[in-house]
């Protein structure tokens, strides 16, 4: 977080594109400097004598004059294209990812603030397909086309061609970039590896041409230069129809659905590889939690040689339709939640297909000023400086706390002045350091209404449920969207969700998947507040398994959700979210709820477990009882069996009958959980997906068996992987 | 001496046995079939054997059950199999007494084996150990002994001495039993075993076969004018109803030669006083008279035995014997108390053939001999 708040002050000159010779900034890294002066590769012949020569020549020591020779501005490019693992790009596999990753964020959020329905369409090409199988990565060209609004021409080599520019980091403001970093930096990392410039097309009014653009990043100044700049009619890019079999369908990137719109192409050094932390897995998981997107993926035809691994999440979800063959039937979900469960990705043709599970955008959200709580010192002073000169030294402290902050009403802003002892007409510019300390004080111990929350799009209960049923084949959902909260004076609100049992693993650790503004979390999960929040949750009240200190055991999904106006990360490749206290225990209480229907749920499955057992049990041994009584007294064996089944039902149904302590009837009480379950906004329940074998282990008569046609369906999935040892090698490299 | 009843009227009271055994389950069964035809609960009472519910008789120096009951109910989930598995034994044995033939207990739990009908795999019992606790439980809920349910356990006991016996109508000589000996049967009762000719004027009961083997090849119950018998470790009831027989119908006095250690010295409790598990048997089966004549705690030293013999006390040893020694019929008997406190002493036990280290035959020819000469022994 430190880093990340420190930009602002590091980098504005660049932003503002003012470059100032700042000798004072750039000699706090003489480093830098230094280390760009050395060669790229060790040159042993350079290497001055060994060590007892050295003694004898003393070496000649910096001066501060010499030094002052060395000192120099950095670039923020130049920065970053050293320090690319900052941004995730530290090895091949995650590049490839990370580029993917920051142009699905951009084009989702230009969609979104444009009040258009994304449709995404993202092309991975293999650019040597003929390489030796030993080799360990490829190269690559990630293409991604969006519908949003497009981009106008002037500011296209802005967007892409300097990092650190953008609308989002400015303002608070929910959205899933806020840095201004990423599709740039994607680029800059394409141009080191491959010395090929981003290829940009983009048609900003649907009535006009398109433009096509190509352009490099200059590193030392941070700038586009651009090499190719044309306008066009090839909007969708057409040489994208003509990949494979499935990208020449109609369906497959039609201009009608691309009216506007933007395709970024970049090449890149990369490692295309399933599984966990893979392109793959990060669109499986974008969609469940963005489920008004339609996702395309053309994956590369060859992958890694050594690891093929399905979708990581659902394997069944993958389904290779025949011709004409009827879609998959619909699973029994509580039919009254008019939730669609019968969409699910699709994979032919070489494509896979994250269909669209809602016509609903989320609501829009508002900017918002900052809320005086939470503000830092520095940061109020720097505000007021930017006051003062916006007003050019005129504007009134009044007036300063009423337009920048939010939640300051009229009657609060004179009684801040009166606070630090000005009146409310006194000029910002003309306050003491101590008035501005004092003010500041007053600001964190004054009570005033949390932030308005209109600037927070929660997923919704029902968008993350219907994005997970199609995700995952479970057999109970639910999901909870907690009331917004603050930390540090900037709002925020968690959300999270759990699916379980169905074709879940039953054995393995639950899966936590996270997401920050609806941007899945893919690495450094242990590091994130909401994997700890996850640890800390006792499910063990919700009848789950929990070894100490660490996440549940079970046939378990948990999502987690945290939507801000900005988004605390542990550091700038946006990774993990950095562990607030207030953000962990909204996280907890989410979670909590989640469980406790969980926990009903399984109790409910437990109970009619036990009463059809004791049904059982009585009803399998009288038959022997009345055949052994037979035999002893003559007593006619039918009649006394009767008797008996009669007893033994009347038995059940009295201990059925047995009242709880809140004076239902064990029965009655089942209902009423399960009423209360079918009628929660926030659960879902698919029922003949609740006896699969791999669930439980004996598939128990009474307990609703899948009907033949739904079990089809199940199997049309294909056989799971067949090794087991990959996982490991995979963090191995990734971590 | 033996009783002389004729072979007729014995063979009358087994008839009329059999049908008061007949009778017991008839009723068991009926209770049953009337219990569900009325609504009421399903059950069949079991008295409980367990160390709470065994009785200390002081008077009569045995343990003996109490009142206790447990109710074996059909709609219960944990007892409905074993209620099912009670019936079906009844089922069995009334057949059994029908057929006039006897089954072991392995035989028995063949007899009741099947998969129950309705079911994939489930069977009637899961092991012997199932089949055999239902049968105790079945004893003592008719108040029948196992011979009277027609049902035997496997021979274990071996016999020999100056005595003759009549088993199953054939007449045999314990004095010319050759180096193995007469197996003890399991059914020693009246109908089965008659004594015909004792001429002996003690019982010397060792713990184990390779102790009375060295006594036998020693012909000890030739010179001492005895029987040896032996119950391979904690004697069946076969052997401890035989000798509790010839205790009191041939008046013979009973010594007991057994390991120094807490099982040697429950063994010697189970003869005189009778188990737990079996207290309702007591009667039948307990010799208040029996003594202990070793292996001592005291012997190490009196015997000057070698340094090698001493055997260290395990922690199970050590609890077992503070168990011991917390059942009233040891608390009230001093030496006894006094004998366990010296082995916890010492710290160690000592097998009966430890003293071979003195020598082959100082057990037969010295030890023994001293002891009863000098009325050395625990009672």
């Amino acid at each position: 977080m430190t880093a990340t708040l420190s930009f602002p002050d590091l980098f504005e000159p660049m932003i503002a594109a003012k470059p100032r010779k700042s000798q004072q900034r750039s000699s706090k890294q003489p480093k830098g400097g230094r280390a760009r002066a050395e060669p790229a590769t060790p040159e042993p012949e350079s290497v001055p004598a060994p060590a007892p020569a050295r003694s004898s020549k003393p070496r000649v020591r910096a001066t501060a004059e010499s030094m002052a020779a060395q000192q120099r501005d950095i670039s923020v490019s130049e920065f970053f294209a050293k320090n690319r693992h900052l941004l995730g790009f530290d090895n091949p596999r995650k590049a490839l990812l990370t580029s993917v990753k920051e142009a699905v964020d951009n084009s989702l959020d230009a969609c979104e603030e444009a009040g258009i329905l994304p449709n995404l369409t993202v092309v991975i090409e293999d650019l040597q397909p003929d390489r030796p199988s030993t080799a360990k990565q490829s190269r690559y060209r990630v293409t991604v086309v969006d519908n949003g609004p497009g981009i106008v021409r002037r500011q296209v080599d802005n967007i892409f061609g300097r990092l650190l520019y953008g609308s989002k980091f400015h303002r608070l403001k929910m959205s899933r970039g806020q840095q201004g970093i990423g599709i740039s930096a994607a680029g800059m990392y394409g141009l080191i590896t491959t010395g090929k410039p981003m290829v940009i097309h983009t048609r900003p009014d649907a009535k006009k041409r398109a433009h096509h653009i190509e352009l490099a990043m200059n590193t030392k100044t941070n700038r586009a230069e651009v090499t190719e700049d044309q306008e066009t009619d090839d909007f969708p890019p057409q040489r994208l129809k003509t990949l494979s079999a499935g990208t020449r369908d109609e369906a497959f990137l039609n201009s009608g659905d691309y009216t506007t719109g933007t395709s970024v192409s970049i090449e890149l050094e990369g490692r295309y590889q399933k599984g966990r932390g893979s392109v793959d897995e990060f669109l499986e998981l974008v969609a469940i939690a963005n489920p008004h997107a339609q996702i395309m993926f053309v994956p590369p035809t060859r992958v890694a040689a050594e690891d093929q691994e399905d979708l990581p999440l659902t394997d069944a979800a993958k389904d290779t339709p025949d011709e004409g063959k009827a879609p998959p039937a619909p699973d029994i979900v509580a039919k009254d939640k008019k939730i669609d469960a019968t969409v699910s990705n699709i994979e032919k043709d070489g494509m896979i297909v994250f269909a669209r599970g809602t016509d609903q955008l989320p609501p829009e959200t508002q900017e918002i000023q900052p809320h005086p709580r939470g503000i830092e010192l520095g940061l109020l002073i720097q505000m007021m400086k930017d006051f003062e000169a916006a007003n050019k030294g005129g504007g009134t402290l009044y007036n300063f706390l009423q337009e920048k902050f939010c939640r300051v009403s009229s009657a609060r802003a004179s009684d801040f002045c009166k606070a630090i002892g000005v009146h409310s007409r006194t000029k910002v510019g003309d306050l003491e350091p101590a008035q501005i300390e004092a003010l500041f004080k007053t600001m964190q111990e004054t009570r005033l209404a949390p932030p308005p929350t209109d600037c927070l799009a929660p997923i919704g209960v029902r968008s993350m449920l219907s994005g997970l049923l199609k995700g995952v084949r479970a057999e109970f959902y639910a999901a909870e969207t907690r009331e917004p909260a603050i930390y540090r004076g900037r709002p925020f609100l968690v959300e999270a969700a759990i699916a379980y049992g169905g074709e879940l693993p039953a054995d393995d650790t639950a899966r936590v998947i996270r997401y920050a503004n609806r941007v899945p979390l893919i690495f450094q999960q242990s590091a994130c507040s909401s994997f700890k929040a996850c640890a800390e949750t006792s499910w063990k009240n919700y009848n789950l398994t929990q070894p100490r200190g660490s996440i549940p055991i079970g046939p378990l999904i948990i999502m987690i959700h945290m939507a801000s106006v900005w988004v605390p990360f542990t550091s700038e490749s946006k990774e993990a979210i950095a562990d607030y206290d207030e953000i962990r225990k909204e996280m907890k209480l989410a979670l909590m709820v989640c469980g406790r229907k969980l926990g009903t749920y399984l109790r409910k499955r437990t109970a009619m477990k036990r009463q059809s057992d004791r049904r059982d049990v009585f009803e399998r041994y009288i038959g022997e009882i009345a055949k052994a009584i037979n035999s002893i007294t003559g007593e006619p064996a039918k009649k006394l069996y009767d008797q008996l089944l009669k007893e033994a039902r009347k038995r059940t149904a009295m201990a059925d009958a047995q009242l709880d302590e809140e004076g239902r009837t064990m029965k009655k009480r089942m209902k009423d959980e399960a009423d209360e379950l079918r009628g929660d906004e926030g659960v879902v329940m698919v029922e003949n997906r609740a006896s699969q074998p791999a669930q439980e282990s004996p598939a128990k008569k009474d307990a609703a068996s899948p009907p033949t046609a739904n079990g089809d369906v199940v199997k049309l999935s294909k056989p799971k992987r067949k090794s087991k040892k990959k996982p490991s090698k995979n963090d191995q490299e990734l971590f | 001496m033996a009783k002389r009843t004729s072979t007729s009227s014995r063979k009358k009271s087994v008839k009329q046995r059999d049908k008061t055994t007949l009778g017991k389950i008839t009723d068991l069964a009926q209770g049953v079939a009337t219990s569900a035809y009325k609504g009421r609960d399903i059950s069949i009472a079991i008295p409980t054997r367990t160390r709470s519910n065994t009785v200390w008789n002081s008077k009569r120096g045995i343990l003996q059950m109490g009142d206790a009951k447990a109710s074996r109910e059909l709609f219960n989930l944990n007892q409905a199999k074993q209620f099912m598995q009670t019936v079906l034994h009844g089922g069995s044995i009334k057949e059994l007494i029908e057929a006039q033939k006897t089954l072991s207990l392995r035989g028995m739990f063949y007899k009741g084996l099947h998969t129950i009908a309705g079911t994939n795999s489930e069977k009637t019992f899961t092991d012997q150990d199932e089949s055999d606790t239902i049968l105790e439980d079945l004893e003592v809920s008719l108040g029948s002994l196992r011979e009277e349910l027609h049902i035997f356990a496997k021979k274990a006991g071996t016999m020999v001495g100056n005595i003759t016996i009549v088993d199953n109508g054939d007449e045999i000589d314990c004095r010319r039993m050759g180096s193995g000996g007469y197996a003890v049967p399991s059914i020693v009762e009246e109908d089965v075993i008659q004594f015909k000719k004792v001429d002996a004027k003690f019982v010397l009961h060792v713990e184990k076969g390779t102790v009375w083997s060295r006594f036998n090849e020693d012909r000890f119950w030739e010179k001492h004018n005895c029987i040896l018998t032996e119950g391979a470790g904690q004697p069946p009831r076969g052997v401890r109803r035989l000798l509790k027989r010839l205790w009191e119908e041939a008046n013979l006095p009973i010594y007991c030669l057994l390991d120094c250690d807490p099982w040697g010295h429950y063994i010697f409790s189970v003869m005189k006083q009778g188990s737990i598990s079996l207290a309702f048997e007591s009667e039948r089966l307990a010799i208040p008279g029996a003594k202990f004549i070793g292996i001592r705690a005291k012997d190490y030293e009196e015997c000057e035995l070698s340094d090698d013999v001493q055997i260290a006390l395990t922690e199970t040893d050590i609890k077992r014997a503070n168990e011991i020694l917390e059942y009233p019929w040891f608390i009230e008997n001093k030496p006894w108390k006094k004998e366990i406190e010296h082995m916890l002493r010492n710290g160690f036990k000592m097998e009966v053939e430890s003293l071979i280290t003195k020598d082959i035959s100082y057990v037969t020819e010295e030890y023994v001999p001293t002891r009863l000469k000098k009325k050395d022994w625990l009672d």
